[in-house]
């Protein structure tokens, strides 16, 4: 019986608590300490204990399983033949295709994610971004959406990849284009829109990125041909992120680096604020302030990206690596023809997909876990490091690392069990909002 | 007295902690009759809480039916503050046992009348009839609880003024600033603790050898006030080696002989936990009865 009985901020909720688990936490995997949460959030039940005179309701036992935050993906497109910037059907359909693809995530352990919207007419983001806005998740209702992530049309057409070229536009009148080209939703800021890739090096665009940062939409550099110069005056500008890095951007070379070169940026200037830049590591120009390198979004399907790349991208810059999917609508189906946007897609029995009739990428069926398999076995990175780049710097990312990506107290009761006793790490069990979901 | 001596830290917390699930398996503690344990903070009992955990881990000890009664708290500290008891008490112990929040006691220390707090701590121990066996550990200094050097030693709960060397000894945990430690705590007194059926003091290192030879080999002073342990007809002090330092051989060779002698003559079906002896051994030969000289 509570002592206290105030109905205001009353300790009412079934509180769990969750035993033999090792836990990530700051960087480590703790023994023998446990998780605690209550409606939906994880708590310190301390003062629960002493001023409510309340235990554990419930109590589950991981029998010494992997406990990790729920994986966020900030970068897929659709999934089960459903594409995201498909705005034919009524209202109805759309949502319940978005919820479909909500739910289908959660089976891989994916708790958060940004529905990506690729480059698209005016009319497709006024039909489809409304149903897009961040929304919880529920183990029945879905995975949490985080914001749309809008990929284009403020994007170079010589690195196009399998978006619609016709759709493509500059920016000469700074944010009013934007606000044309993607409507209402975008003054929502990140209510609506968490990211945002585009090509600095077109008209306009470097100059209006602060106006998108101050509506707390994170920028993002992708699907460019920049030279290194311009990329890391997009830094300066306030990008601070690199969409799917190696592809749709120059390639590497030595005397112009392009893009990718901005991971050997060395005088970029250092953040004041930590929140949404990457934490200092062994590579960052200062070590124990904020690294002033961008994220980096990375495709880890062993197709998009060799996998020398990816451990050369992740030991230049460790903290920066966000594993993403980059999925397409073909994802969870078997090889066939699928639609991107409005384009044609060829899926192969490797899960490749292609532009169909060409070698082009046009995103991938690969899903959040397998990444960090990947990843893990590309880099040989340990295992934290491997579920941090689909944790911690995805959140870090979107500035919300208080309540995602961490199994700190007042962080969001989405976490994944992992059972790691084979040696890869497989999707044992899944909670979102502090609900178990029910696997396949 | 007993004065149990164990070679290390370690060996003493197996002692202890063996020694209180014993005492409440027998007791065989139930909802209308709990068994009332006294409980310390501080580096002497860590380890002893270690070994309870793991024994309640290994299904051989439940807290179901215990009652606890902390001895201190700070004044003026928030409940939440990593450096109170209460924080103490959760995270070495509490969080990690199946004890019931409505069965732990901690004396609050932001209460607002604080002399009516202590009094209704009295109140609360009388009222489930005494503690059965209180466990503590002593200060450099010989003090019990907060019952610093000049304590009365029939002294009640209440609040005391911190020794000056217990506070600088405390700022380590305050981020090494004297300003925020705090200069008062609620404390059970002598009296109190010497009130309950039977008192164990956990008393381990070389930096407590002149307390513990002190409270052993000396008299009943209120300047040594775990020293008053020795009018208590069932004390037990359980120490290192290292803590018996100060001692004279002739004492310590004694009490280790008493367990000898327990073990040989008189063996463990016939001595009782608390020690209560039935008869001898009923295989002791007269070798072992004799008495061997030295010159032998």
């Amino acid at each position: 019986m509570c002592p206290i009985q105030d109905n205001n901020k009353c300790c009412s909720g079934p509180i769990t608590k969750i035993i033999n688990a090792r836990l990530l936490k700051n960087h480590e995997i703790v023994e023998g300490s446990y998780l605690w949460f209550q409606n939906g959030k994880i708590i310190d039940p301390q003062s629960l204990f002493f001023d409510h005179l309340r235990d554990a309701d419930e109590i589950i036992d991981a029998k010494g399983l992997l406990v990790v935050p729920g994986f966020i993906d900030t970068q897929i497109n659709g999934a089960y033949g459903i594409d995201f910037a498909d705005y034919e059907g009524s209202d109805e359909k759309i949502q319940a295709d978005i919820n479909k693809v909500a739910k289908g995530l959660l089976q891989y352990g994916c708790t958060s994610f940004c529905p990506t919207v690729v480059s698209s007419e005016p009319a497709v983001y006024k039909k489809v971004l409304p149903h897009l806005n961040a929304r919880k998740g529920s183990a029945t209702g879905g995975a949490e959406i985080l914001g749309a992530h809008i990929e284009g049309p403020f994007i170079s057409v010589e690195k196009k990849g399998a978006h619609k070229q016709s759709v493509f536009r500059t920016a000469e009148n700074g944010i009013q284009d934007f606000d044309e080209a993607y409507g209402e939703e975008l003054k929502k800021g990140n209510k609506a829109v968490s990211i945002m890739t585009l090509a600095p090096e077109l008209n306009g665009v470097n100059d209006t990125i602060p106006d998108i940062v101050a509506r707390g939409i994170k920028v993002a550099l992708g699907h460019t041909s920049c030279r290194i110069a311009e990329a890391e005056q997009a830094v300066v500008k306030g990008a601070t992120s690199i969409t799917h890095l190696f592809n749709a951007m120059q390639a590497f070379h030595h005397r112009d680096p392009g893009l990718i070169g901005v991971l050997g940026a060395a005088d970029l200037p250092i953040p004041e604020s930590p929140k949404g830049h990457p934490e200092p590591s062994d590579t960052s120009p200062c070590r124990t302030k904020p690294d002033p390198r961008p994220f980096y979004g990375i495709i880890c399907d062993g197709v998009h990206v060799h996998p020398n790349s990816v451990r050369m991208a992740y030991y230049s810059h460790p903290t920066g690596a966000v594993l993403v999917t980059d999925a397409l609508s073909a994802m969870g189906l078997p090889a066939g023809t699928y639609s991107l946007g409005g384009r044609d897609v060829a899926v192969d029995h490797n899960g490749a997909a292609y532009v169909k009739g060409t070698s082009t990428l046009a995103g991938s069926t690969i899903t959040i876990d397998e990444c960090i398999r990947n990843f893990q076995k590309f880099t040989n990175c340990t295992v934290v490091e491997a579920v941090e780049a689909a944790t911690l710097h995805p959140a870090e990312l979107l500035g919300i690392s208080d309540r995602k990506g961490t199994l700190n107290v007042g962080g969001d009761a989405d976490f994944v069990f992992l059972d790691d006793f084979t040696g890869e790490l497989k999707v044992d069990r899944v909670y979102v909002a502090g609900e178990q979901v029910k696997l396949n | 007295m007993r004065l149990i001596i164990r070679s290390d830290y370690d060996e003493v917390s197996s002692y202890v902690a063996n020694y209180v699930k014993e005492r409440i398996k027998q007791f065989g503690p139930t909802p209308e009759r709990p068994f009332v344990l006294g409980l310390p903070t501080g580096s002497s009992p860590v380890g002893t809480y270690q070994k309870l955990i793991t024994l309640y881990r290994e299904g051989q000890l439940s807290f179901e039916n215990v009652v606890t009664f902390n001895m201190d708290e700070y004044v003026g500290l928030p409940r939440d503050h990593p450096e109170s008891y209460h924080s103490f008490m959760w995270n070495n112990l509490f969080l990690h046992i199946d004890i019931k929040p409505e069965n732990v006691n901690i004396l609050d220390g932001n209460a607002s009348d604080l002399d009516e707090e202590c009094k209704r701590y009295e109140a609360k121990i009388a009222l489930l009839g005494g503690v059965e066996l209180f466990l503590s550990g002593i200060g450099p200094d010989g003090h019990i609880a907060f019952n610093e050097p000049g304590s009365s030693l029939t002294s009640r709960t209440r609040v005391k003024t911190l020794a000056y060397e217990t506070i600088i000894a405390n700022t380590r945990f305050f981020d090494g600033d004297v300003a925020k430690v705090p200069k008062l705590a609620l404390t059970v007194g002598v009296a109190t603790i010497m009130d309950a059926r039977e008192v164990m003091v956990i008393i381990t290192g070389a930096h407590k050898a002149i307390a513990l030879g002190k409270c052993v080999e000396e008299g009943v002073s209120h300047m040594w006030t775990v020293s008053a342990i020795q009018l208590h007809p069932k004390g037990i002090i359980v120490c290192d080696d290292d803590a018996t330092l100060e001692l004279h051989v002739k004492t310590v060779k004694y009490f280790k002989s008493i367990e000898h002698v327990h073990h040989t003559l008189i063996g463990a079906d016939n001595i009782s936990l608390q020690g209560g002896i039935k008869q001898l051994k009923s295989n002791v030969t007269g070798e072992q009865l004799a008495v061997h000289s030295p010159f032998e």
